[in-house]
């Protein structure tokens, strides 16, 4: 509890800005995602995207955007309206609650909660319900379609990916954000070995990054991230907003603002998901840099403005590698992506949970 | 099992290399080239963009190019011909009979009709050539011009007639009038010819 009156005020006025910031930051990524993916798409297809408005058309989104907001708001005169009106502020919530709990730098965090892993996982589970509010209050068949399989794939993904992060946390022993962060680079306040062998504590650097720590962590890393794929609806898995044959699945209906916050979820999506996997496999706001000797980069690339260029970066390049699969692999028939989540993912994460107990018991 | 999840890796990491292969080949500016360049389909080989940015950049066509119509009116003999011939009847030709010779076209055909009206609606316009085969004086031609982005519709109506409305309401008189006076003489001569039996 915070003491009554001025210190009270300025609290909340500290957190008020730190939500904006937050919400500025969601919606400055999806401005650049955006683009981003216009042009990595392009690129790979040898098009060359965006190229009117604005130097490279680095305009574009900004006008898009512009253009949404002054669009009509519609809602069909069979939906259902206060599920169709609440569902798109549900499924941005519920993403943009997630980034209160990031880290984003030695000792920057918006909200310190020492179950933070718990918290962001259980708050992006709550879109799947936006999700479905969406579908259903649409009253259209192509939306419940998209959002019945989206509910489907949603719940069906978080067994792999939570198993892969149980694996991850019966290693580092937490579940606060801030300190498997912390475990991950030369500012790590217990012993960490590469590859369960090496004292790296005080070397830092990219050996020190959870993926190394354990092998079979490294297999914890690609399952969490294809389960990361099929929870932010992104392709191979966008079988529920599936193009071709869904109109645009659970947001068919929805114009102007309301498809504006859809997409500014599904965006934001992206980055909370990135950032959880840089968070728990890639050395969070650590440096990959390792020291070497009295050569000691790890020591001058850590620190506050370093940990968010770190985890920006990091977490970008995850992004990208979402755009590259999007632009590459097509889309999963629906008993292929079952499949590969309860026959390959699952076992496999099962499998790694169990070898980070008997890790932690014999070589910990 | 293991050969599906294996296959389904490698699989996937041929086509992640091949896209990223794109990603990072050159995207510089298309180079511009006819089609009768011996580069011009070796350059479509994952040499970067395929992209011709159009407006800025045109792909250049031959000078005989068989786009929009256009008409040389002065060669023009207005014999109807191609407004008969057009499958879709876009040419539409108004024309008056002159009442002396009016001049020679350039390849020297004798002149003795005048076009008041000579349209050709583009929009309707099939470009089968057909008129530019049947014209005799060779006055109707396709030319390489190819972008009629237009306004109003009402502006792919070309006319290429340039008798003013005057000029031809008085041409209409003089003709009425020779009629007028070839009638009277006709007349004049078959009573001279009952009155003669």
């Amino acid at each position: 509890m915070q003491p009554k009156g001025k210190l009270q005020l300025s609290f909340i006025i500290t957190y008020i800005i730190i939500a904006l910031v937050l919400f500025a930051f969601a919606g400055a990524f999806t401005l650049f995602g955006v683009y981003a993916e216009r042009k990595v798409s392009a690129f790979m297809q040898d098009r060359l995207g965006p190229t009117e408005v604005g130097k490279f058309g680095s305009l574009q989104t900004l006008a898009d955007m512009l253009k949404l907001i002054q669009k009509e708001f519609i809602t069909p005169a069979a939906a259902d309206k206060v599920l169709f009106i609440m569902a798109p502020c549900i499924i941005f919530v519920a993403v943009y609650l997630g980034f209160a709990a990031m880290p984003w730098g030695p000792g920057l965090v918006p909200v310190s909660l020492n179950i933070g892993l718990f918290y962001v996982f259980a708050i992006i589970s709550i879109e799947t319900l936006g999700i479905l509010m969406a579908g259903w209050g649409s009253n259209n068949k192509y939306s419940l379609l998209g959002a019945m399989r989206s509910v489907s794939q949603i719940i069906s993904y978080e067994i792999p990916a939570g198993f892969a992060i149980i694996a991850v946390v019966m290693i580092t022993q937490t579940l606060d954000l801030q300190q498997i962060a912390a475990q991950q680079g030369i500012l790590s306040t217990v012993t960490t070995k590469f590859l369960g062998y090496w004292d790296v504590s005080h070397i830092g650097g990219i050996l020190s990054w959870n993926i190394f720590r354990a092998p079979h962590l490294i297999i914890a890393f690609v399952i969490y991230f294809i389960a990361s794929l099929a929870e932010a609806n992104r392709a191979p898995f966008d079988i529920p907003e599936a193009e071709s044959e869904l109109v645009a699945g659970f947001h068919t209906e929805y114009t102007g603002m309301g498809f504006a916050f859809v997409f500014l979820a599904e965006y934001a999506m992206m980055f909370l998901v990135s950032m959880v996997a840089v968070m728990l496999f890639l050395g969070a706001w650590n440096t990959p840099f390792p020291n070497f000797g009295s050569f000691a980069l790890a020591n001058y690339t850590t620190g506050l403005a370093w940990g968010i260029v770190w985890v920006t970066s990091k977490t970008l390049l995850l992004v990208f590698a979402q755009m590259w699969i999007r632009w590459t692999l097509p889309r999963f028939r629906i008993d292929q992506l079952m499949n590969l989540c309860w026959k390959v993912l699952t076992p496999l994460a099962f499998a790694c949970m169990l070898i980070s107990g008997v890790w932690r018991l014999l070589l910990m | 099992m293991l050969g599906g999840v294996l296959n389904g890796l490698t699989t996937a990491a041929k086509g992640l290399a091949l896209t990223i292969k794109h990603f990072f080949a050159s995207n510089k500016q298309r180079v511009v080239e006819s089609v009768k360049s011996d580069n011009y389909f070796e350059q479509q080989n994952g040499h970067g963009t395929n992209t011709i940015q159009y407006p800025s950049q045109q792909l250049p066509v031959p000078e005989v190019g068989r786009y929009q119509l256009d008409v040389e009116i002065d060669d023009c003999i207005v014999c109807d011909l191609c407004a008969k011939i057009c499958p879709v009847d876009c040419i539409t030709i108004d024309s008056i009979k002159a009442t002396e010779l009016i001049g020679l076209t350039s390849d020297g055909s004798p002149k003795r009709i005048h076009a008041a009206t000579f349209d050709i609606d583009m929009a309707k316009c099939m470009y089968c050539g057909l008129c530019t085969i049947v014209c005799p004086t060779e006055c109707i031609v396709m030319t390489n011009e190819y972008d009629v982005s237009v306004p109003s519709i009402d502006l792919l109506n070309y006319q290429f007639s340039d008798m003013s409305a005057e000029f031809a309401e008085e041409k209409r008189k003089a003709l009425a009038a020779q009629q007028a006076e070839k009638e009277a003489a006709k007349l004049a001569a078959m009573k001279k010819k009952e009155e003669g039996e």
